[in-house]
């Protein structure tokens, strides 16, 4: 086999860019209010739709006394990015904005995020401070497999891990075998792409007589969608790598709000920079620290485009206590579900990730699926697709029917509803270059 | 003694057994025997190959689900009853015929049948301490 000696594999050396990890908090609270009051005041002078709902609600930049007076500014929501479309949240004129992202737009028009040079360079920072904080190094050989394009995921990867010098291959999205076997031929230590997207990777490797585990591959960072901590422990034991678990959002900055330490256990959100809330996701009122709900996230330094109380949609829960690994930023817990991802069947609230853990728990593994919703005579038809694998097929027609079985019932336990279950034959479902799509949602009449 | 079957999963839809027919064929691989055991929504097509490994390599690149089971070619005297006397050298013993079907070709006098047992080495003994020939894959090839 061809493959290359990758750099130091030792402990990762400090990272100057990492000290503000390590703040102690009374100083960080500091921090984070100084920056609050003067993007509020940013925005506040810049941005129409932020000054109006302040005035509405009888607020000025001045009332913030603490950093818990933020509870009374609006939030901002996705709908206010599209009824803003293109640039109506921006907070710098053009000639100071270097990038400019947008989202697929899956559903109508896209989100369009905007960058001066000061956050491009803080947006590099914090995606170096992830890196490190995953133990990647210079020497490292990182394969970035994110999109690279309108989406934040590949150039955001790109900067961070050319600023920890790495050596960054741009190899983007798709092109399966040839992500393979490069791979292979340019010794990788480390990939960064969506977690579904790695799997497949891990499948077709397999198919190719390509073992990753052989390969001098030892971290991944994996972001842009939620996935489970069985989903880790598939990718982690048919790797041998280390799987990290990155958050961010384009509306915020990209990857890099927050990312996992060593410790694995909770994001560290990079506090200096975003300013995090849990709110109940009905009331929206802010929920004490340990308990679940949606997240809120304020840009503490984004000059472009300043996010004020962003609703992320995204359920998840501050830890409280510290951290093993000695770093001061709080720590969420990952990402489980977002409230989007809320399927609504029969009039039973049901999350991919339910379905995820039941198929988890017949299978041991996690198969590729794929859900289903139709309408038939008023009703909704919920029908889960399942590709059998080797471990799972059978000679013997008794021992399928009974794997039917067992999956339905499990389904059914922990959804309330009944749901079709169909094993369909290997590599039928599309696989996703990006983000798994998982839900085909055929319940509405097509425009 | 035993053959090596192999099983592939497929969608009980229109088309989905041909595709694993016509790879072989392209490839030169003879099928000797086929059963397909099918419910309402998926299939299993059960084949003895004339070379099972390069078959189930085949296969596997080309996607399919593929397992290898080891079966029985069992000979049966051709005339009224010749089955019945296989089936009943099993009864009182613990083994189990977990499925059959008939290999298409006779050899001479005798039919040929591929049983699919739960044990297939107690059975090996338990066919010939009857008197019934187990076929080797090289037998197959004289028919």
């Amino acid at each position: 086999m061809n493959t290359v000696t990758a750099g130091p594999t030792s402990a990762a050396p400090f990272q100057p860019e990492s000290a503000p990890d390590y703040l102690p908090a009374a100083i960080l609270r500091e921090l984070q209010l100084g920056r609050l009051r003067s993007i509020v005041e940013r925005a506040w002078s810049n941005v129409p739709l932020h000054r109006t709902r302040m005035t509405e609600r009888g607020i000025e930049p001045g009332d913030l006394q603490s950093l818990d007076d933020i509870a009374a500014l609006p939030f901002t929501t996705k709908t206010d990015l599209r009824d803003t479309y293109p640039f109506g949240l921006f907070a710098s004129p053009m000639q100071d904005i270097v990038r400019l992202h947008a989202s697929s737009g899956t559903t109508g028009k896209p989100i369009v995020v905007a960058y001066t040079r000061q956050d491009v360079d803080v947006w590099t920072s914090v995606m170096v401070r992830s890196f490190a904080m995953c133990g990647l190094h210079a020497g490292d050989i990182v394969q970035n497999a994110y999109g690279y394009g309108l989406f934040t995921g590949g150039l955001g990867a790109h900067y961070g891990a050319e600023g920890l010098g790495a050596t960054v291959i741009p190899i983007s999205g798709g092109n399966t075998d040839r992500q393979i076997m490069v791979m292979r031929d340019f010794g990788v230590t480390a990939v960064c792409c969506t977690p579904s997207y790695f799997l497949h990777l891990i499948e077709r490797a397999g198919q190719l007589g390509v073992d990753i585990r052989e390969l001098p591959v030892r971290a991944g960072v994996f972001g842009a969608e939620p996935w489970t901590a069985s989903m880790r422990k598939r990718i982690e034991s048919a790797a041998g790598i280390q799987a990290f678990d990155i958050y961010g959002l384009s509306e915020v900055i990209g990857p890099g709000v927050a990312v996992e330490c060593p410790h694995q256990d909770g994001l560290h959100i990079f506090e200096d920079h975003f300013y995090p809330e849990i709110v109940d996701p009905e009331s929206g009122r802010v929920l004490p620290e340990g308990e679940e709900g949606e997240l809120v996230l304020t840009t503490l330094s984004k000059q472009a485009m300043p996010m004020i109380r962003y609703r992320t949609r995204d359920i998840t829960a501050l830890m409280p206590g510290a951290c093993p690994c000695g770093r001061s930023l709080r720590r969420m817990r990952r990402i489980g579900r977002r409230s989007d991802d809320m399927l609504i069947v029969r009039g039973v609230n049901v999350f991919p990730s339910q379905l995820e853990a039941a198929l988890l728990e017949v299978e041991g593994t996690l198969p590729h699926y794929q859900i289903i919703l139709t309408c038939q005579h008023g009703l909704d038809q919920i029908e889960v697709q399942v590709e059998v694998t080797p471990e799972m097929f059978s000679d013997q027609i008794g021992v399928l029917e009974r794997l039917n079985q067992r999956i339905s019932d499990a389904l059914e336990h922990v959804l309330g509803i009944r749901a079709q279950v169909t094993l369909v034959e290997p590599l039928t479902i599309q696989r996703s270059e990006g983000k798994a799509r998982r839900v085909i949602d055929r319940r509405r009449v097509q425009p | 003694m035993k053959l090596h079957q192999l099983s592939v999963f497929s969608e009980n839809k229109p088309g989905h057994v041909i595709a694993p027919c016509r790879l072989l064929a392209r490839e030169g691989i003879d099928i000797r025997a086929l059963s397909l055991a099918d419910t309402e929504r998926f299939g299993i097509l059960r084949m003895i190959v004339s070379d099972w490994r390069r078959a189930k390599d085949l296969l596997e690149q080309a996607g399919s689900v593929v397992k290898i089971t080891e079966v029985l070619a069992v000979e049966v005297p051709d005339h009224p009853g010749g089955l019945a006397d296989v089936l009943e050298a099993f009864i009182g013993t613990a083994i189990n015929i977990e499925y059959m079907y008939a290999f298409p070709f006779v050899r001479g006098e005798k039919a040929v049948l591929i049983f699919r047992f739960d044990q297939p080495d107690a059975a090996i003994a338990r066919l010939q301490e009857r008197g019934f020939q187990v076929l080797s894959s090289g037998a197959l090839e004289e028919r």
